[in-house]
């Protein structure tokens, strides 16, 4: 138990570094005016939401867990008796911080969706609310024995609760604020790619903890976990440099880092459930998938500026659906049904279909009413002046650049 | 007195400030510009999405210098920054009518 406590203790550190690769990643990809303000809303979110995590949302996804229910109750307000553990489990209070880590990072995804025009009072009510809202009842769904989990479904480390749940949350505030100021006329090039390939190593390093972290021990499936989450990013960049090959002339440093992001999020639901070439197959398809999906923003009239939906919505599904084609018991033994492709038949498959749609669904709608009601009431969106500007200036009173 | 302004191709800049060196002129000033003439931008590519890119980098250097001089040095400039390709600049000769060097309030000819 020692070994296993060790580990989630040096997970937790990996997951919530993250964090900031992710704030770089999005960082190097907007305009340099508003730099800043993108680092800003991601390392906010540690700020805020590791409060709220305490206070309330931890208790909202694990209280009561095993009730196949739609969301927990308030036994753990504040943590209370989430303690140490008597030596023979994991302790409770480490398992909450390495959830909380979770609860973090999954809302600033979004923000990469959103670039460039958030008012920050806005984002940071948004953020919090749902975090209460939406992310603790999906969280409760598949991570403590909710209805999801108990129906069949399975997500080792987030491809419904992480992925699909900000991918969705995405639309869902893109519907409401609307597109950047000259979005389509002007050309928005990233500002500083350096930057981005920097955050996707952060990433890489810290979804180690994420995915091989989820096994809550140190042992064979945490192994396997981690093998599938360096091997399916590295197949996932060469599906989408290949592509990109293909249809451009180019290979670019962001279609590597890109492909390699498509690839994490793929093998997330999949990683302790899956063996060694299914994570190779699963990276290379979710590289070719996830750049191909690029067509959707367009499709659907969506300034989803950093690509939110083709890299965590449709990585997201992907991931969680191939799982119903490749979960292999002989790596997981909570893989109850083995996936189609190992003779499982479709039973896993539907149920993956089923709670990806139900995830999907649940999260588009409720992050809708609640964008909708920050933006009538304090406003979501910043003013013409200040998006022409720059948030960094406007908004923080800094810039990122000082030359002279 | 005269200035020299060049716009030339940023990698032709060596070359040219060490054949002025070797003319003998005793400073110049550089800056980085952009802008576009005959030679078109480029286009960039991200994540599939191709981007027009209308001006292109270019090095501006200024020299100020005796009327005596001026034709020599053109060609000293225009021999160093010349490829032969499209882009490769423009060289233009206006009138200075005063010079001050600012250390010891030298004028004219004296503080070229």
């Amino acid at each position: 138990m020692e070994g296993n406590i060790a580990w989630v203790l040096i997970s937790t550190a990996l997951v919530l570094f993250m964090t900031p690769g992710l704030a770089f990643f999005y960082g190097g990809m907007v305009r340099s005016k508003n730099f800043l303000a993108m680092l800003m809303q991601n390392f906010f979110a540690i700020g805020l939401l590791a409060v709220v995590w305490t206070v309330v949302g931890y208790s909202l996804a694990f209280g009561s867990a095993g009730d196949g229910g739609w969301i927990g109750n308030l036994d753990f307000l504040g943590m209370k008796d989430v303690g140490l553990g008597d030596g023979t489990v994991l302790p409770p209070i480490l398992f909450a911080t390495f959830q909380m880590t979770f609860a973090i990072i999954t809302p600033a995804l979004i923000t990469g969706a959103t670039a460039d025009r958030l008012k920050f009072a806005g984002y940071a009510v948004l953020i919090g609310v749902w975090s209460i809202l939406v992310y603790s009842p999906v969280a409760h769904w598949a991570f403590a024995g909710g209805w999801v989990a108990e129906m069949g479904a399975l997500d080792f480390a987030g491809g419904l609760v992480v992925h699909i749940n900000a991918g969705a949350a995405a639309i869902a505030v893109l519907l409401v604020i609307g597109a950047r100021k000259g979005h389509g006329k002007e050309p928005m090039p990233p500002h500083a790619l350096p930057w981005t390939l920097m955050g996707t190593g952060i990433l890489w390093f810290g979804w180690f903890g994420f995915n091989a972290g989820s096994a809550l021990a140190a042992d064979g499936i945490a192994a396997q976990a981690l093998f599938n989450t360096l091997v399916a990013p590295a197949a996932a960049m060469l599906g989408w440099l290949i592509v990109e090959k293909v249809k451009g002339k180019h290979v670019t440093t962001l279609g590597a880092a890109s492909g390699a992001v498509a690839g994490m999020v793929a093998i997330t639901p999949c990683a302790g459930f899956v063996g060694s070439m299914a994570a190779v197959i699963i990276g290379f398809a979710a590289g070719i998938i996830c750049y191909l999906a690029l067509f959707i923003k367009e499709a659907a009239k969506l300034d989803d500026a950093l690509d939110v939906i083709a890299v965590h919505l449709v990585g997201g599904i992907f991931g969680s659906v191939a799982l119903g084609l490749f979960a292999d018991a002989s790596i997981n033994g909570i893989v109850e049904h083995e996936g189609l492709f190992l003779g499982g038949g479709a039973d896993l498959l539907i149920d993956q279909i089923v709670a990806s749609v139900a995830v999907f669904a649940f999260s588009l709608i409720v992050t809708y009413v609640i964008a909708k009601a920050i933006d009538a009431t304090m406003g979501l969106r910043v003013d013409e002046e200040t998006e022409q500007v720059g948030l960094d200036q406007v908004l923080h009173a800094e810039t990122a650049y000082n030359n002279l | 007195m005269k200035i020299i302004t060049a716009v030339i191709k940023p990698f032709r800049l060596d070359e040219v400030k060490e054949a002025l060196k070797g003319a003998g002129v005793a400073g110049i000033t550089v800056t980085e510009v952009q802008g576009f003439g005959r030679q078109a931008g480029h286009t960039e590519v991200y994540r599939g999405t191709e981007y027009q890119v209308d001006f292109v980098p270019k090095v501006r250097l200024e020299l100020i210098v005796d009327e005596a001089d001026v034709d020599r040095l053109v060609e000293v400039i225009t021999n160093a920054a010349r490829t032969g390709k499209i882009g490769d600049g423009k060289i233009w000769v206006t009138e200075a009518e005063r010079l001050i060097r600012i250390r010891t309030g030298e004028q004219g000819h004296d503080a070229i």
